[in-house]
């Protein structure tokens, strides 16, 4: 790049160095008369490509949601006033769709275990692993190898302790196929076993970041619980766990996204039909298929949208605060 | 820890303190071995049950002593499942992913750190909720639109983005950057302003800051996003498994798919195929641990 004629705020800029904190609005205002012409173009390329992209890609489409969520459009013909049909697909969604309501309580399930199960052994594993002391690598490797599979490949992995020849059966003494307990099928206990298998999963995701957290932690705060004469427990849950707080709402927050985002496993299993109901796999069995009820699916979406959007706004009014300061 | 190392008093109770220190110690070790062990257990039995003949299995029942073991359900697996074929088609998404979601992002957090427009923040919280929406949420209108939106032939078999790398990668691309993006201007503004002005000074333009100062510095959070990355590509089952119809043309975790059901003969090739498709992420986190656990963690405590 062929150097640009040296800007006229350049020569405004020694005084920033004094560094004091009045000198410091009039240097950010000179740095961008810095900028040439070429260096904002650049800049709106850099930045505009991307936006326009994402918007496209990602916001068009929610908004379209929305939208198409008020029609019964099924995507053959065009689509036109006479397919608006209000509020009929949501009216339907809560009343007479039998699917609907399993499918949320599935996904309540799943947060709940997630939350008060998963969540807590996650941070367990992780106390237990804040300190100095010989082969906490490898046990922090063992927690975490799960974390690095998809729950589509977990799915397979557990699909093997479940089966009437699994490792479970077969430790009960089911041997027969007759007497083998159905994990997988019986739709009254396939969404735990599932749920083991995805809990399997979160726990080693918790412990990782919770374990990254307890190191930021500031010692001196530990060694004054201790002559004070604070016990181990005692200091986790009245000194480090309230510190830990920006933690454990990125934690709350990212189990109950990932909770709600569950798909592939259920999916992997049995298409999510009986007993594995999630909204998120409801939405592309409606929509994505030879039933092709956009409209419908749109209306599931939506529920889904307005759900997700709670830890959405939390997380970013939480990451972004300091942002702004 | 015996009394002969305690002539006097004071030192006696410093022992015994230790000694009970170094149980604790000792039965904190075996219970997290015995965890460990349980953790692991799952991969373990599927490794267990792979390396075994369907035979023996039935035979014997599935928990019982080995007879045999040997790679046989790993030959039947890979060649059956034409494995090697759905690895090649993660690559041609993960690798132009990668490196695509890297650069755009690396930009965007670029402009995002080292400028403060009340327009960045707005920008940067539309990139980030957008990466945690659940991806089903926008799929009923995203299928359509990829089902519409025209592509030249040698991209696209049938002249449209569904059902091509191309549409897959772009998809990964966009749903990326928010994260990448959130992380890598959270590490930028850790790296002083001074260096970006004093190059400004001397007339470079922002191209080159970007690239020649701001990019080499920030070499250890792309390397951990880059890892992170990859294994989060590699993991997708959800875009390809949707946006692509081509079961041949899908890449390895969205063509497990496929593999459901009575694909596989028996359990026990079936287990050696779940390993064998486990296996490459398990290995990539093995060898670098340190930027996985890296990139995780830098999403989520700000450096």
């Amino acid at each position: 790049m062929s150097g640009p004629t040296p800007p006229p705020g350049a020569s405004a800029l020694p005084g920033q160095q004094t560094g004091g904190a009045d000198v410091r609005p009039v240097g950010r205002r000179r740095r961008y008369s810095v900028l040439t012409r070429r260096d904002r173009v650049t800049m709106a390329l850099m930045v505009g490509i991307p936006t326009v992209l994402f918007i496209s890609f990602i916001w068009l489409p929610t908004i379209a949601s929305i939208f198409l969520s008020f029609t019964n459009w099924r995507g053959i013909s065009a689509l036109t006033a006479n397919n608006f049909i209000g509020l009929k697909n949501y009216e339907t969604l809560f009343t007479t769709y039998p699917f609907f309501w399993p499918a949320v309580w599935h996904n309540v399930l799943w947060l709940v275990t997630f939350v008060f199960i998963a969540t807590p052994i996650g941070i367990f594993i992780a106390v237990l692993l804040d300190r100095e002391m010989r082969g906490t690598r490898i046990y922090q490797s063992a927690f975490f190898i799960p974390v690095v599979l998809s729950l589509a490949i977990v799915g397979f992995i557990w699909e093997q302790m479940y089966t009437s020849q699994g490792f479970i059966n077969s430790v009960l003494g089911h041997t027969s196929s007759n007497t083998a307990i159905d994990f997988l099928g019986n739709p009254t206990i396939n969404i735990w076993a599932v749920l083991v298998a995805a809990g399997w999963r979160h726990v080693g995701y918790v412990m990782v970041l919770y374990l990254a957290g307890l190191k930021s932690v500031d010692p001196t705060l530990r060694e004054a619980a201790s002559i004070d004469g604070a016990n181990a427990r005692q200091t986790f849950f009245r000194v480090v766990f309230p510190v830990m707080k920006p933690i454990n709402i990125v934690i709350i927050v990212i189990t109950v996204i990932e909770s709600l985002r569950a798909f592939d496993i259920a999916y992997i299993i049995n298409r999510g039909k009986n007993g594995l109901e999630l909204l998120s796999i409801l939405i592309t069995n409606n929509s994505i298929s030879e039933a092709s009820l956009i409209g419908f699916g749109s209306a599931i979406a939506v529920v889904l949208l307005v759900i997700s959007l709670v830890p959405i706004v939390i997380f970013l009014t939480r990451t972004m605060r300091g942002d702004s300061t | 820890m015996t009394a002969d190392a305690a002539p006097v008093a004071a030192t006696a109770v410093k022992v015994k303190h230790h000694s009970r220190f170094r149980w604790q110690r000792l039965f904190l070790h075996v219970f997290l071995i015995g965890l460990a062990l349980v953790w692991l257990f799952p991969i373990l039995w599927t490794l267990f049950t792979a390396l075994r003949p369907y035979g023996d299995t039935i035979a014997d029942g599935a928990v019982s002593f080995p007879k045999t073991l040997n790679f046989d359900n790993f030959v039947t697996a890979w060649t059956v499942g034409d494995l090697p074929k759905y690895f090649v088609n993660t690559l041609i998404v993960a690798i132009p992913g990668v490196i695509l979601t890297l650069w755009i992002s690396s930009m965007l957090g670029f402009i995002f750190a080292r400028f403060s427009f009340r327009a960045n923040l707005l920008l940067l919280m539309m990139f980030t909720a957008g990466n945690l929406l659940p991806p089903q949420v926008i799929i009923v209108p995203l299928y359509r639109v990829y089902l519409a939106l025209p592509l030249p032939v040698p991209l696209s078999d049938h002249g449209v983005l569904y059902d091509t790398y191309f549409g897959i990668i772009l998809i990964h691309v966009i749903f990326q950057t928010g994260f990448c993006t959130f992380v890598l201007s959270n590490y930028m503004k850790t790296i002083s302003r001074e260096l970006t002005e004093a190059a400004l000074v001397d007339g470079a333009g922002l191209f080159t800051i970007y690239s020649r100062v701001i990019l080499p510095l920030c070499r250890p959070a792309l390397a951990a996003l880059a890892v992170l990355e990859f294994t989060f590509i590699y993991n997708d089952f959800f875009w390809a498994l949707i946006l692509m119809s081509t079961g041949n043309k899908r890449p390895i975790t969205s063509a497990l798919n496929n593999f459901q059901g009575s694909f596989f003969t028996d359990q026990n090739v079936l287990a050696a195929m779940s390993f064998l498709v486990a296996v490459p992420t398990i290995i990539v986190y093995l060898v670098l641990s340190k930027q996985f656990v890296r990139g995780l963690t830098l999403g989520s405590t700000k450096g």
